[in-house]
């Protein structure tokens, strides 16, 4: 063994991940998103050669931490469009007014439950419902009837079943628990936690955690009902190793039984294209996109015209009735709704 | 002196912009926003006893790791230390790799081993017939503690380590010779030789488990939260940056005031001495004893470390149906449309390309910083010493937002380029380099270079031909774990990531966000390569600096 002796390889690899892939001609549009974004490849360079400009996307951490950032960046913006702002941060959003306003024609057609900024500084582009999941072959081997409703779980039967994620560190553990104060009431919301405590919950704090951690349906843990997405279903066929007839895993809807997470775009103050980020969110929300979102990022299109991929019509459901929080509300009671759940359940 | 004053220079100006700059920036827009002071988000601070116990629990857990973590890994560092035995490098090499796990994938394995459904809780079961798993330990204060010591085990073995591994054996002889018993040559004569590193070595775990995050989410579970936690969650999850930077602030002054106080006690209380670097330290193991004491440390090592490594690369390849190589398919059939799709060969690029970029700087300012405080001595080397040591006790989220409001007009709009993802790493990076050489480089007799200088040696001559031959083990110590701290990083390599540039942390962290089994499958699959290919540069790296050694000689 010698030392190395290829230094211009050594070089070589040192700025590998500081070259930047040869800038085509035309402007470039930089859109700011979080960890979880996706979307194909061929729909980038479409826009791209249509528009005559250059995609440039930049994730910046989780939805929050990318949402500060931007709200941080507000005199020198990072970027010209933010996708990623979801209904439990959109009051935040909009106060600290970093959005432009842009009534795309699209929106029409859009359901008015999503167009939650009348102003149209944020668009909806998707939406995903927290609820219950449960693993089936559990409940079939045991002889248990699942339950068919969140009010079930604080029942003597499903005692030491259910792993939830903490709503203080957690997104979709605060999806959950906006649901059960959209379901319960603000004055009802706690008893039920206070049930669900004596009924040996399993808390973790976060949504990897709880389900490749506690879910039997997706480890070796011994916890049958989580709290994740009425998409995970869909998600568990597609990436299964063998091709599946029928999903491990169902998502318990309900009556106002999972709080609906909607995403929104906007453009940001101060972008020097305009026109180009108005084409990039009509882009967003278009048939073509709004058709590739599902499989990318595991969420229902906001568009109606949008047709579903064959593994989310068969495995997915989409919750008719969620429960409702007014984002003025959530922003407003956030810290005290956080602390009487801590006081509730971890105490 | 002057060259030594020169060299330092740059140290400072690299913190002054990259860690002083955006870190006052960002306190001063967060608790003076606007210019004016305003008290209402931090009043809490002082009304609310939540905020008392949270620095409670942070501090006492840290000290328990501390000492956890030393009383089991100074036996181990007396053995890798004293003697030579079978595929040492490789040892010492897998030992290190823990350290670059990220936290959910260590929380994956330890779970797969100690949880319900885990082979130790069902070998109990089947022994003593029971029908409850009896081990119930995915979550709390003992997983918490035991990932502590995974963690930091390598780094105090390491360090003092290679710095024992330097103590001149004839010193002991001379002891002996003069009737003293094993037990006191230890306690009157290594122990206080080795101080200087033990301190530094635990300064470091302290720092670490001090400012916790991902260990204690994961593993400890709902119940525990430690400021580290507490920042985050005040600056995302409520918005309350005034609250946010204001326990930011407590965090880096406890840490401040602990390491001066170490510098300062540990001030001139360290012998200079030197030993012939020629002879290495480590002999064949001798006597049924010598056997004992290094198959008992392998045997601890493979129980603590080395079992919850394998449990993850087996559980790359066990799928529910047995065994397979379906998910090492998955990860290289690429062929992916998403835009985010990394192929494991770029991933792997990447993370090596950042953590060598890392090691490069991390090396150059942790030299100049060290021999800068080396030189110096007293009251004002104290206050350095902790001053440099200050960005691996700072929240990682106010430093990030920092850079977001202090960094952003060319030509140091550095917010979404990728440097700032080496420079990160370089800021976390370069305390250590520093703790691992200063112990070293103190206890070069100054007389030594004295001695050269008037033989007619110039500076540059009196460092390459005598300083770095006898701090080279405390170099190559420095650097595998700049290299290892940079691998494992995810939070700013999240902060920017760019279609091209995520790295294996970032693919694996993408992977577990999804449900199904092909992507539980790919995420181990990717730690598991990200564990082999540590594992491998760690090798490269220590022949590549035992070879440069041997031609000095």
């Amino acid at each position: 063994m010698t030392p190395i002796r290829s230094w211009p390889a050594l070089l070589a690899l040192l700025l590998l991940p500081f070259s930047t892939p040869a800038a085509a001609d035309g402007p470039t549009l930089t859109v700011m998103s979080h960890d979880s974004f996706d979307i194909s490849r061929h729909l980038v360079e479409k826009f791209e050669s249509t528009h005559k400009a250059t995609l440039r996307f930049v994730k910046s951490g989780d939805a929050g931490t990318a949402l500060v950032q931007a709200i941080l960046a507000k005199d020198k913006p990072l970027a010209d469009v933010f996708f990623g702002v979801d209904n439990t941060y959109l009051s935040r959003a909009l106060n600290a007014d970093i959005f432009l306003p842009y009534p795309s024609p699209l929106l029409a057609t859009f359901p008015a439950t999503l167009r939650l900024d009348p102003q149209h500084r944020l668009l909806p582009v998707s939406y995903g419902d927290v609820c219950l999941n449960i693993d089936r072959a559990w409940f079939r081997n045991k002889g248990i009837t699942p339950p068919a409703d969140l009010a079930d779980i604080v029942k003597p039967a499903y005692k030491g079943l259910t792993v939830v994620e903490n709503p203080a560190t957690s997104s979709p553990g605060l999806a959950f628990l906006l649901a059960t104060i959209g379901r319960f009431g603000e004055n009802g919301y706690l008893s039920f936690w206070k049930g669900l405590r004596d009924n040996d919950v399993k808390v973790a704090n976060g949504w990897k955690d709880a389900y490749y951690g506690h879910f039997t349906a997706a480890s070796k843990g011994d916890r049958p009902i989580v709290v994740s997405y009425a998409s995970s279903p869909a998600a568990a066929v597609h990436y299964a190793k063998e091709p599946l007839r029928e999903a491990p895993t169902a998502a318990v809807g309900g009556d106002r039984g999972s709080f609906r997470q909607i995403e929104f775009i906007g453009i940001l103050k101060g972008t020097r294209q305009p026109e180009l980020a108005r084409a990039f969110v009509d882009f967003m929300l278009d048939v073509p996109v709004q058709e590739d979102i599902p499989l990318r990022m595991w969420v229902f299109p906001a568009n109606p015209g949008a047709s579903l991929p064959e593994v989310m019509r068969r495995h997915a459901v989409i919750p008719e009735r969620p429960a409702e929080v007014a984002p003025e509300a959530i922003e407003k009671h956030r810290q005290q709704w956080l602390e009487a759940w801590t006081d509730a359940v971890l105490r | 002196m002057t060259v030594r004053r020169l060299l330092f220079l740059p140290v400072v100006a690299f913190l002054v912009l990259f860690y002083g700059y955006p870190l006052c920036a960002i306190f001063l827009h967060s608790l003076l926003p606007e210019g004016r002071w305003d008290p209402t988000g931090i009043a809490r601070l002082f009304t609310s006893p939540v905020y008392a116990r949270l620095l409670w629990f942070t501090t006492w857990q840290a000290l328990l790791s501390t000492a956890l973590t030393l009383l089991v890994a100074l036996p181990g560092a007396y053995v890798f230390s004293r003697y030579r035995f079978l595929a040492k490098g490789l040892w010492q090499a897998l030992l290190t790799v823990p350290f670059v796990l990220p936290t959910v994938v260590a929380a994956a394995s330890f779970s797969a081993l100690l949880g319900a459904g885990g082979p130790i809780n069902t070998l109990i079961m089947a022994w003593f017939d029971l029908k409850r798993p009896p081990l119930a330990a995915d979550q709390g204060l003992a997983v918490l503690l035991l990932a502590h010591v995974f963690y930091n085990y390598s780094l105090v073995l390491r360090l003092v380590g290679s710095y024992w591994s330097g103590l001149d054996p004839r010193i002991r002889e001379a002891a002996a010779t003069l009737g003293a018993s094993p037990w006191q040559i230890f306690l009157r004569i290594t122990l206080p030789l080795l101080l200087p590193a033990i301190a530094a070595a635990a300064l470091l775990v302290f720092v670490f488990c001090f400012t916790s995050f991902g260990i204690v989410l994961i593993l400890g579970g709902p119940g525990y939260a430690t400021l580290e936690v507490e920042i985050y969650r005040q600056a995302i999850h409520l918005f309350n940056l005034p609250m946010a930077a204001a326990l930011s602030l407590l965090q880096l002054t406890i840490n401040f005031l602990l390491m001066w106080l170490q510098a300062r006690l540990g001030a001139g209380k360290q012998l200079a001495f030197f030993t012939d670097t020629a002879r290495d330290g480590d002999v064949p193991a001798a006597g049924w004893r010598a056997k004992a004491a290094i198959v008992a440390t392998l045997l601890f090592i493979t129980a603590l470390l080395i079992a919850p490594l394998a449990a993850l690369l087996a559980a790359s390849l066990q799928g529910e149906g047995g065994p397979t190589l379906a998910y090492y398919r998955g990860l290289f059939s690429g062929g992916s449309d998403a835009l985010f799709f990394v192929a494991p060969a770029t991933a792997i690029t990447n993370s090596l390309g950042f953590a060598l970029a890392t090691t490069v700087v991390a090396l150059c300012l942790g030299l100049a910083a060290a021999r800068h405080l080396a030189a110096k001595d007293g009251a004002g080397s104290a206050w350095w010493d902790a001053l440099l040591m200050l960005p691996l006790a700072t929240s990682a989220v106010s430093l990030g937002f920092g850079y977001i409001i202090a960094l952003n007009r060319p030509p140091l709009d550095l917010r979404d380029s990728l440097a700032m993802v080496v420079i990160a790493h370089s800021l976390l990076a370069f305390p250590f380099v520093m703790r691992c050489i200063l112990p070293a480089l103190r206890r070069i007799p100054p007389s030594l270079g004295e001695a050269a200088a008037t033989l007619g040696a110039s500076p540059g001559t009196v460092f390459r031909e005598i300083e770095l031959p006898l701090i080279r083990r405390a170099i190559l110590v420095g650097a595998i774990f700049a290299f290892a701290i940079s691998m494992g990083e995810f939070g700013a390599s999240s902060f920017v990531t760019r279609p091209h540039t995520a790295t294996i942390p970032v693919a694996i962290y993408r992977y577990l966000s999804l449900p199904g089994e092909m992507n539980y499958g790919q995420a181990m699959a990717m730690s598991s390569l990200l564990l082999l290919f540590t594992c491998a540069a760690l090798l490269v790296l220590a022949r590549a600096a035992g070879k440069r050694g041997e031609t000095r000689r």
